[in-house]
């Protein structure tokens, strides 16, 4: 029985013990509704839930534990010297859970019988044809060790679904039988029912926390994976990135730093001039016309998906650039179309509504008696918000900025279009630069195997750009909040 | 009483002279400071909105083409010797004439159309015609073969995708220059196509294949459509809805209605608030180690996509959502209270179906940032290889490998056929409807339902 299945019986059943449940509850108050403590329909969802949850719950976790579980038990049974490093140990338990999923699929399609598949030897039969004939295709023949291995990650496998199988239904019909038996009229299913249900909106508001555990524990894991296999010291002061898989790769971060730098730098010049202007214009001196309609249209600027972005700096901006900038300009600055300057332009764009938005609503908290004070004084408006309004709302644009910057290092699909694949060190802003996200895609697609520094190294850049937004983040939100507070 | 400060009469020129008529020097200069600084205001909006005029210009003029293809439609030859030695439309012996047996016939189809048209062909060999026509007209017409055996011996007349260069030349995109350094397509070839175009025998027509097509290999850009990507997108968004609407429903009803203020609360809060804007590349990371590697999920499928965007979104819609709850004015839950509900169903009875258009709102408004996100899909996976295959079932539509329109750009951005560029504005033009479609729905649902208390 497949894990789907099981769950619609448990479904079956608690769709079950809803009907008894009310039924039990109306038949132990005598058919009136006032003898009972609570509404009927409390009853029923109470038998209902108690056969669910703890059930689903199971379910749940069997499900993700049993596969981690039998993987380490049949990873002991492939002998030591069979492998140099975990990589190979993982393309071999890759292997074992193909020739798995073929003899499955083999007993399904009746090429096989079930003992046939469970006692099938290397030495009698070619597996790899066989199962080559129902579809099942494997790079290399299958050898022993692999086909036992296969063979008992199959057993194991079965055994596992089993026992899940009768545990959980055997949950959800202790959970039925005993809630069934607690029902009377005088039993406060109101108040257990809502206990549950409380218990699950913590539970959904604790994911929050569950996510950034997940994050921060896949981070560290990988990270420290990566720094056995290359030192630190030379992956955080480095000054080259060469990696090649075939071994012998410089991972240096430093020249990652310096594009994702350069390409945010360029990026908040843009946008802090123009949204920090246009912030003001709108929430000083525009009209309410002009500004309801030039103020969604600005918003539209942060609603378009990054891709289009990306699109628009390597087709459109960066052949612009070189145009101007290229040889056929006079000029000779730019190689090609992918450079630091188209990147950090098209995000420049991106930031602008970020910028404006923010300021926008920092502008507007300023106190209206402030203006009114300056303004009674004789100053002209510019000169009011010059000195007045933006003086005072300065400590929550720096915020805006800073979050527009932790933005503008987190981008990813901007610069790994427009802003080129080479790490090198430079100042010309016309020089194709690179990004750490745009590293990390490109050492995490691809078919390199999880195991290698170079694959790894993607998780230390992550978790470097994690530490580094993350601290841009809440400086800039505790600024913003103290900000608020002065004035309210 | 000036004249008894200025004994002497006559006045001294002041220092500032001053009228209330004529503006001073420096009242001059401050007003001036103050239009310049008026107009830097104006200038940075009119930027901000020339930029997103030129972002729109540069898409629709790029990608539009991508919706018209051209097409070559003449009458193709069947011949029974070449088709079916034996004669007896077996399917199995039909089946074993590949695509390369087929080629030659459209060579032929195309070499007396040309003569029919009284065109003169610059080639000696009729091989050289062969690159007027997509490489996946063969396999078109050996699957109308397999279907239609009947036809065999018949000459049918079929509607064939033209090359993507001949495609290109009608759209502008290829000229005469730009093919000297090409090896597929001469310029004697583009003469043809002229006279082809005059006898109306090659069209640009309307190309739905684009819109519901599947992708196709690198070196057949006319043949690329954005239709499968399109499903894995809708499977990912059914798992984003299924999962996201709920739980942050959940979230925001505990955190809005009923957490105590303990560390633990604050501690959920700071983490929300910091999760909306940790990187989304991250959040890529996350679905890699924990889904992929931890859980052994299947790689490219669209539940694993929707389960990492669903762990994006949701610090949006649990943000917005709290703040639609926090909109009901406390007398609803006093008078439910009042009448004897529990706190838990006042709010679930009352104060959650008022905030219900608030709600889905928000949840539009999170979709549609979760349909456009492409960074955390290109780590599990779901870009390099070639979204041919429709899902044939809603567990295969979940679970099988697939792409996702964002995804199916890059992939078309990264190609090196310039083609390709075509069809990856054209699908951001898709895209931008699809997101379009969502504002608009949230929009109307804000104006229609939402109340001021």
């Amino acid at each position: 029985m497949s894990a789907s299945l099981i769950f619609l019986i448990v479904v079956a059943l608690a769709a079950v013990g809803f009907v008894l449940g009310r039924g039990r509850a109306m038949a132990s108050a005598g058919g009136d509704i006032r003898n009972l403590h609570s509404l009927p329909s409390y009853y029923a969802f109470n038998v209902a839930l108690s056969a669910l949850v703890p059930a689903l719950i199971l379910l749940v976790v069997w499900l993700i534990a049993q596969p981690a579980l039998i993987e380490n038990r049949v990873q002991s049974m492939i002998p030591q010297d069979r492998y140099a490093d975990r990589g190979e140990l993982s393309l071999i338990m890759s292997d074992v859970r193909r020739v798995a999923d073929g003899l499955d699929l083999a007993v399904e399609r009746d090429a096989l019988t079930r003992e046939e598949a469970s006692s099938i030897r290397t030495e009698f039969t070619d597996v790899r044809s066989r199962l080559a004939d129902i579809g099942v295709a494997l790079g290399s023949d299958v050898d022993r060790t692999t086909l036992t291995a296969a063979q008992r990650y199959r057993a194991l496998n079965a055994t596992g679904n089993a026992i899940r199988n009768a545990l959980v239904i055997l949950a959800a019909l202790a959970g039925l039988g005993l809630s069934l038996w607690k029902t009377n009229h005088e039993f406060r299913a109101r108040n257990s029912v809502e206990k549950v249900v409380m218990a699950l909106l913590i539970g959904a508001a604790s994911l929050a926390i569950l996510t950034t555990v997940g994050i921060v524990l896949s981070l560290i894991f990988n990270t420290v994976e990566f720094f056995k296999l290359y030192p630190a010291m030379d992956f955080f002061f480095g000054t080259t990135w060469s990696p090649s898989f075939g071994g012998g790769s410089e991972l240096g971060i430093l020249p990652l730093f310096w594009g994702t730098f350069y390409i945010s730098l360029i990026a908040l010049a843009v946008a802090v001039p123009i949204g920090l202007f246009a912030a003001v214009y709108l929430s000083e001196y525009a009209s309410p016309y002009v500004r309801g309609f030039a103020k969604p249209l600005l918003e539209v600027l942060a609603g378009i998906p990054t891709i289009v972005y990306g699109l628009f700096a390597l087709l459109t901006v960066g052949p612009l650039l070189v145009s101007v900038f290229g040889e056929q300009g006079g000029l000779g600055w730019m190689q090609g179309g992918t450079a630091v300057m188209t990147a950090g332009l098209v995000m420049g764009i991106m930031l602008i509504p970020f910028v404006s938005s923010l300021s926008d609503d920092i502008i507007n908290s300023v106190p209206q008696s402030m203006r009114d004070g300056s303004l009674g004084l004789g100053a002209t408006k510019s000169e009011t918000i010059r000195q007045v309004v933006l003086p005072a709302a300065l400590p929550g644009i720096v915020g805006a900025v800073l979050l527009a910057a932790s933005r503008a290092i987190g981008e990813t699909m901007i610069v790994v279009l427009g802003a080129g694949a080479a790490a090198r060190l430079s100042l010309n802003p016309f020089d194709a630069m690179t990004t750490v996200t745009a590293k990390i895609v490109s050492q995490l697609t691809g078919d390199a195997d999880f195991a290698s520094p170079e694959a790894l190294v993607a998780f230390a850049l992550g978790m470097t750009l994690f530490v580094i937004t993350l601290a841009l983040n809440v400086f800039a939100l505790w600024i913003v909040r103290t900000y608020r507070e002065q004035y309210e | 009483m000036t004249d008894a400060t200025n004994p002497a009469g006559a006045a001294p020129a002041p220092k500032h002279p001053s009228s209330l008529l004529a503006a001073d020097v420096r009242t001059k200069r401050r007003n001036a400071a103050e239009a310049r600084f008026k107009a830097y205001g104006l200038a940075a909006v009119g930027i901000g909105l020339i930029f997103l005029v030129a972002l729109l210009f540069a898409i629709i003029r790029n990608g539009t083409p991508a919706f018209t293809q051209t097409f070559l439609t003449i009458p193709v030859e069947l011949p029974e010797a070449k088709l079916d030695k034996n004669g007896n439309r077996d399917p199995a012996d039909l089946s074993k004439v590949t695509t390369f047996g087929y080629a030659p016939l459209i060579e032929v189809a195309v070499a007396r159309a040309l003569e029919e048209n009284g065109i003169d062909s610059p080639f000696e060999k009729q091989k050289d015609l062969r690159n007027l026509v997509s490489a996946s007209a063969p396999a078109q017409l050996r699957d109308y073969v397999l279907q239609h055996p009947d036809d065999i011996g018949k000459t049918i007349e079929f509607r064939m995708l033209a090359s993507s260069r001949v495609d290109g030349y009608l759209k502008g995109r290829v000229t005469r220059d730009s093919l000297a350094r090409d090896k597929n397509l001469d310029a004697e070839h583009l003469d043809l196509v002229d006279q082809l175009q005059a006898a109306g025998l090659i069209k640009k027509q309307f190309n739905w294949a684009f819109i519901f097509g599947a992708d196709a290999s690198e070196s057949r850009p006319e043949q690329a459509g954005i239709g499968v990507a399109m499903i894995g997108s809708f499977f990912m968004m059914l798992v984003v809805l299924a999962l996201s609407l709920p739980i942050g429903v959940a979230a925001s009803i505990y955190l809005e209605e009923f957490a105590p203020k303990n560390r633990w609360t604050d501690l959920i809060e700071v983490n929300i608030s910091n999760l909306a804007a940790v990187p989304s590349i991250v959040f890529g990371i996350l679905g890699l180690a924990v889904f992929i590697q931890f859980m052994h999920f299947p790689q490219s499928a669209p539940l694993v996509g929707g389960l990492v965007l669903t762990l994006m979104t949701l610090p949006t819609i649990i943000i917005s959502t709290r703040a639609s709850l926090k909109a009901v004015p406390p007398s609803i839950r006093d008078a439910a209270l009042g009448v004897g509900a529990s706190k838990m169903q006042a709010v679930f009875h009352h104060v959650l179906p008022l905030a219900m258009p608030g709600i889905l709102t928000g949840t539009i408004i999170g979709l549609a940032q979760a349909l456009g996100e492409t960074a955390p899909l290109l780590l599990i996976g779901m870009v390099g290889f070639i979204a041919s295959n429709a899902p044939d079932g809603i567990a295969s539509g979940f679970l099988a490998p697939n792409s996702a329109m964002p995804a199916q750009i890059y992939e078309w951005a990264k190609r090196a056929d310039p083609a390709y560029y075509e069809r990856a504005w054209g699908g951001i033009i898709i895209l931008l409807l699809f997101l379009m479609t969502m504002n608009i729905i949230a929009i109307i649902l804000r104006r229609r339902f939402e109340r001021r208390w």
